[in-house]
């Protein structure tokens, strides 16, 4: 991995940091006989903020599934945080998820509920108490730019209000890996960009990100690691290009190409800068 | 277990998913009506049928000059030697030439004479085994007796028609206890479908089996017991207001004896309970496996 010396912050993702996740020869193969995943070996250390591209069919998407344990592989490990997947039974998949703050292109919400409902129910979930909801919920509500939809119905809200809601319900444990299947898939550009620079305000706290795209011109413009698939194999794996630590607005400029001229005072990069 | 948590959850989606619930309560109540009017009837019906079953009887004629130690001996021979006896009743010639006499006055006036003979009614313990009791009475070919009699047309009708009344309340209340389970258990079906994207979430973000599962049972307790409790006030009111005037009109309708209504009331309102709940319970696992 290229380091770059001038790296401001003791998080930033290094070759000693720990591996969060460790694939090792995955093979995943569908019954019928396609073949989602052939033979893919990675490592994410803590603290990266990895892009994963590649087109529809490329076997991102299995990829996040197996790192949700949503399916099991065909053969080859998969260790995530040290542990490896095919030792959780059935019964402690649902303590294992409680370590991944999940986003998906679908965004997932519970329709029934309120935004500040979506979001304390993963707390809910974890056993956790009244007080830690009022506490925490609010907390990142504010943090998402969600302060006044707390009482909105997801079909209230807009496709990028709900995706915040999403990482909101993602972040609200403070998970030490966030996975982001297509995250802005159903946005438009602009909308996307506030999403990745939710997502990248999250890695800043230390919190592995790994985002799932096939926006290919989003990702080039970020200088990020990127691992791109392709018929289910790795055929890309370009580690950080010596990247240092934007603010998130610097952050949003470069997403947006620099030769976009929109107003810079965004209101997430407002509140966490 | 957070009880409170499960039981604001359960409330929650009572309330959110209005047209599902109503359907889950209308169902359990149109099943509990029907079974609760169905249940005293086929008590009633076969009530009816055992009633008439008692009227199968074996008559055995005596001699005309059969002496009081003649009767003696086979009333002990019926009593004693003879199986399938249930009830023996014995009705002298002066007896049944009273009642006859009584019935029909002129006929037995220009008779003078009597000549009806000693009697004795057999009844059988079962009504199924009136004709091994009528052998067996041949059999004990006492001096004494003139003739075995069964009114045999009688008798084989009242058996095979009561048989086939009792069978067909059988049958019949099967097919509705198995038609009741299963339109409950489809109703929740449908509504559980219908949110099989929520427990898919659910479950994605780290809830166990039985987190997400609870609310769902509660629910099923809560509209189970809703639709119990509407079908048995309808069912009160049906009864006081129909069937107790007709009772007390008329004494053929208390006859039998049907189920009381307060334990047929706690009978059904717990199997509504417990279908919903197990049924939501159950129906469930289908969603849980992501």
């Amino acid at each position: 991995m290229a380091l770059t010396a001038d790296r401001p912050r003791t998080h930033t993702p290094g070759a000693l940091a720990p591996p969060v996740i460790e694939l090792r020869n995955v093979v995943k193969k569908y019954e019928g006989g396609d073949i989602a995943l052939d033979g893919v070996s990675l490592n994410i250390r803590r603290g990266e903020f990895v892009f994963l591209v590649g087109h529809s069919g490329s076997g991102k998407s299995t990829l996040m599934k197996l790192l949700l344990k949503e399916v099991d592989p065909t053969s080859g490990s998969i260790r995530v945080a040290g542990r490896d997947l095919s030792d959780i039974t059935a019964k402690k998949v649902p303590y294992y998820r409680r370590n991944i703050g999940a986003v998906f292109q679908d965004f997932k919400l519970l329709p029934s509920r309120t935004v500040h409902d979506n979001v304390a129910y993963a707390l809910q979930v974890t056993g956790g108490s009244r007080k830690e909801v009022r506490e925490k919920v609010p907390d990142i509500l504010r943090m998402t730019g969600l302060s006044t939809k707390l009482h909105n119905y997801p079909d209230q809200l807009s496709g990028g209000e709900q995706q915040r809601v999403s990482v909101a319900r993602a972040f609200v444990n403070h998970p030490p890996l966030v996975l982001a299947d297509e995250p802005t898939g159903n946005l438009d550009p602009e909308t996307s960009i506030g999403i990745m620079q939710l997502l990248y305000r999250i890695n800043r706290t230390g919190t592995t990100v790994v985002v799932c795209t096939h926006d290919h011109h989003l990702v080039d413009r970020m200088r990020r690691r990127v691992v791109e698939l392709s018929k289910g194999k790795v055929i890309r794996d370009v580690a950080a290009g010596g990247y240092r630590e934007e603010s998130t607005q610097e952050f949003g400029a470069l997403m947006r190409g620099h030769n976009i001229d929109l107003p810079d005072d965004d209101e997430i990069g407002g509140l966490w800068r | 277990m957070k009880v409170g948590f499960f039981l604001r959850e359960a409330l929650r989606s009572v309330s959110r998913n209005a047209v599902p619930s109503f359907a889950a309560i209308a169902s359990v109540l149109v099943t509990v009506l029907v079974l609760g009017v169905f249940i005293p009837i086929v008590q009633a019906t076969t009530g009816a049928a055992n009633e008439v079953r008692e009227r199968v009887i074996v008559d055995v004629y005596l001699g005309s000059k059969a002496k009081d130690s003649d009767v003696e001996r086979v009333r002990r021979t019926i009593a004693e030697d003879t199986p399938y006896v249930g009830k023996v009743e014995y009705v002298s010639k002066e007896e049944a030439y009273a009642a006859e006499k009584k019935r029909n006055p002129e006929a037995y006036e220009l008779l003078g004479s009597n000549p009806l003979p000693d009697t004795f009614r057999v009844t059988p313990d079962k009504p199924d085994h009136v004709e091994e009791l009528r052998a067996s009475l041949v059999g004990a070919s006492d001096p004494a007796i003139d003739e075995v009699k069964n009114r045999r047309e009688d008798t084989n009708k009242i058996l095979s028609a009561t048989r086939v009344v009792k069978m067909t309340a059988a049958v019949l209340s099967v097919l509705l206890i198995i038609a009741s389970v299963l339109l409950v258990a489809n109703t929740i079906r449908l509504s559980l479908f219908s949110r099989r994207r929520e427990v898919e979430v659910m479950r994605l973000v780290g809830a166990t089996n039985w987190f997400i599962r609870w609310p769902f049972v509660i629910e099923g307790v809560i509209l189970g017991f809703m639709g119990g409790v509407l079908a048995l006030l309808l069912l009160l009111v049906a009864k006081v207001a129909l069937v107790d005037p007709l009772a007390q009109d008329f004494a053929l309708i208390a006859a039998p004896d049907t189920i009381d209504f307060r334990l047929l009331a706690a009978m059904l309102l717990a199997a509504s309970v417990g279908v919903a709940a197990a049924g939501s319970g159950l129906s469930l696992r289908r969603f849980l496996r992501v």
